[in-house]
């Protein structure tokens, strides 16, 4: 499928699945719905660096957090519309991503990976001494109840998620088929391979860093107004990193159904699981799960049913 | 002829450790030089230093009449350097047409002039890989390759870099009498396609074969720089292998 076909599928599925929800009766539908949407584009944005390029960020927090916070501190300033903060927040962290990945990058595997973490502890560190957004105490939000046409206010975020989940799917899944994909793979594979071959890795890892930051901090941007009180012991949840790591690694890392199908999954059982029996048992399945797919489909969903057909191929 | 590289007083330390020190060579257009030297001489450090995955210190390399001292290995990879890897380095999760469409997408299409199409980068793929003999394969991922194939897989994504010169580190090592001159021979071919080549090689026989030139490095330091027959008679090189 070439690439404006998809974008067009992919929209097409995403207004299908927005009309759909609306035939549901129940509120609570969409408010589980958001965080559901939410882990999409955060699994998915991970996987641009984790999983095409071979970097395991757990400074995912940090990114979404940042994203969550300059729409607080925008609130304080003037209050925007959602879709205006969501581009200010991808800018930000964007940028942050930016910085980071120029810091960081010369650091390889798991030095990466804990340079990523620390910047996470760093950033939650500013924001819990910055008064103007809340410090410590937090911040709150006063959204609006109901919003013209869509009506409530969730079933609006509800939608900027799911338009942010299509446009996260539809840059991954263009990226892979793209040049930079093959770039991004190659880094993946072997650095000093790609180098000699022409790719200029230092570039290309900033822009995956880049691109993982703003999709994460597009995720940010509307959470205020999703859960009107925000602090940063809760925007800085190691929760964000280890479901956005668990998601693609359960789903599959090499292609972008994997972080899709591994967040829809995960997500829908946590949420599932909250209702049910209690919020508490969230990291410990992801936990489980993590141990099961490691042993069963080390490859994911993805790569199991892919191995799957392959033996049915065969038997043929 | 003009000489395509020139290396000047090149030196290179690894803290208080002198791994090369005021090399200097030069080596023209479509010349095959061999390089050689026994183990930790410096031949590797050497070809990282001209490749840039290493800086070095001082002196200075000149590659097709312009310095290339500062530039990132990728950059030097576009000018029309290339190399292969003496540990094979493939892209393990990638097809055999895709390691090679690597080199085509990002040296290839990355100079100026005509970019390939989509179409041109998968012919330009089969044909590399039927050059090194793995056309049947190109489908198949590194790991179900064979020691040689491997190093065959090596040279064809140089190759792909439309190299002026191939720097081929060790590519013959833990292979089979008849498997070195397969590898030979495709050296050989790439040579009378017009590709300068440095042949950095343990198995004498091959490099004996293969060179016009030889080049040896002990501890270090250049000690012998000529003919072959010349440079094999020599005492210094004759003391550095076997002892006095």
């Amino acid at each position: 499928m070439r690439a404006p076909t998809f974008w067009l599928v992919a929209s097409l599925v995403g207004a299908a699945f927005f009309g759909l929800s609306l035939l549901v009766p129940n509120q609570y539908y969409f408010q589980a719905g958001y965080v559901v949407l939410q882990y999409i584009v955060l699994a998915t944005a991970w996987n641009i660096l984790g999983g095409y390029t071979g970097y395991v960020n757990f400074g995912v927090a940090a990114f979404f957090a940042l994203g969550a916070y300059s729409s607080v501190a925008l609130y304080k300033l003037a209050p925007l519309p959602i879709p205006v903060l969501v581009l200010i927040g991808g800018a930000v962290s964007g940028v942050v991503g930016l910085g980071m990945g120029y810091l960081t990058l010369r650091l390889r595997g798991a030095f990466f990976s804990i340079a990523t973490l620390a910047m996470a502890v760093v950033m939650q560190t500013l924001i819990t001494n910055w008064d103007y957004v809340g410090g410590s105490r937090g911040a709150y939000i006063l959204r609006p109840a109901q919003v013209p046409i869509l009506g409530n206010y969730i079933v609006y975020l509800f939608l900027v998620m799911l338009i942010l989940s299509v446009i996260a799917i539809g840059v991954a899944r263009s990226i892979e088929r793209s040049r930079l994909g093959f770039g991004f793979a190659s880094i993946r594979d072997d650095e000093q391979a790609a180098e000699a071959a022409g790719v200029p890795t230092l570039r290309l890892k900033l822009v995956a860093t880049t691109l993982s930051g703003a999709l994460m901090g597009m995720a940010g941007a509307p959470l205020p107004y999703y859960v009107t009180y925000l602090d940063p012991s809760s925007g800085f949840s190691l929760s964000y990193a280890v479901n956005s790591i668990a998601m693609p690694l359960i789903g599959g890392m090499t292609n972008w159904i994997g972080p899709l199908v591994g967040a829809l999954f995960l997500g829908t059982i946590q949420q599932l699981a909250t209702v049910t029996i209690s919020s508490a048992l969230n990291l410990l399945i992801v936990g489980l799960l993590l141990v099961g797919f490691v042993v069963v489909a080390p490859n994911g969903i993805v790569g199991l049913v892919e191995r799957l057909i392959a033996a049915a191929r065969n038997r043929r | 002829m003009a000489a395509l590289l020139e290396v000047t007083d090149l030196g290179k330390h690894f803290g208080g450790f002198t791994a090369l020190e005021a090399i200097n060579f030069s080596v023209a257009a479509g010349e095959r030089v061999g390089l050689i030297g026994p183990n930790g001489s410096g031949k590797s450090t050497l070809v990282n230093c001209l490749c840039g995955t290493l800086r070095n210190e001082s002196g200075s390399v000149r590659f097709d009449g312009r310095a290339v001292d500062g530039l990132a290995a990728h950059q030097r990879t576009r000018l029309g350097m290339a190399r292969s890897f003496q540990l094979p380095k493939p892209f393990a999760s990638m097809t055999l047409a895709d390691n090679i469409r690597i080199p085509l997408l990002y040296t290839v299409n990355a100079r100026h002039g005509r970019h390939l199409s989509p179409a041109e980068l998968d012919e330009r793929c089969a044909e590399l890989l039927q050059l090194v003999g793995l056309a049947g394969k190109a489908r198949q991922r590194p790991r179900e390759l064979t020691q040689v194939e491997m190093r065959k897989l090596e040279l064809a994504r140089a190759m792909a870099a439309e190299p002026k010169l191939l720097i081929a580190d060790e590519a013959m090592a833990g292979l089979s009498h008849s498997e070195i001159d397969d590898i030979l021979a495709l050296l050989s071919t790439l040579n009378e396609r017009g590709i300068t080549v440095i042949l950095i090689e343990h198995i004498m026989r091959a490099v004996m074969s293969f060179s016009e030139r030889l080049v040896v490095l002990v501890a270090g330091r250049k000690i012998a720089d000529g003919l072959p027959q010349e440079v094999t008679r020599n005492p210094e090189v004759v003391k550095a292998y076997i002892g006095e």
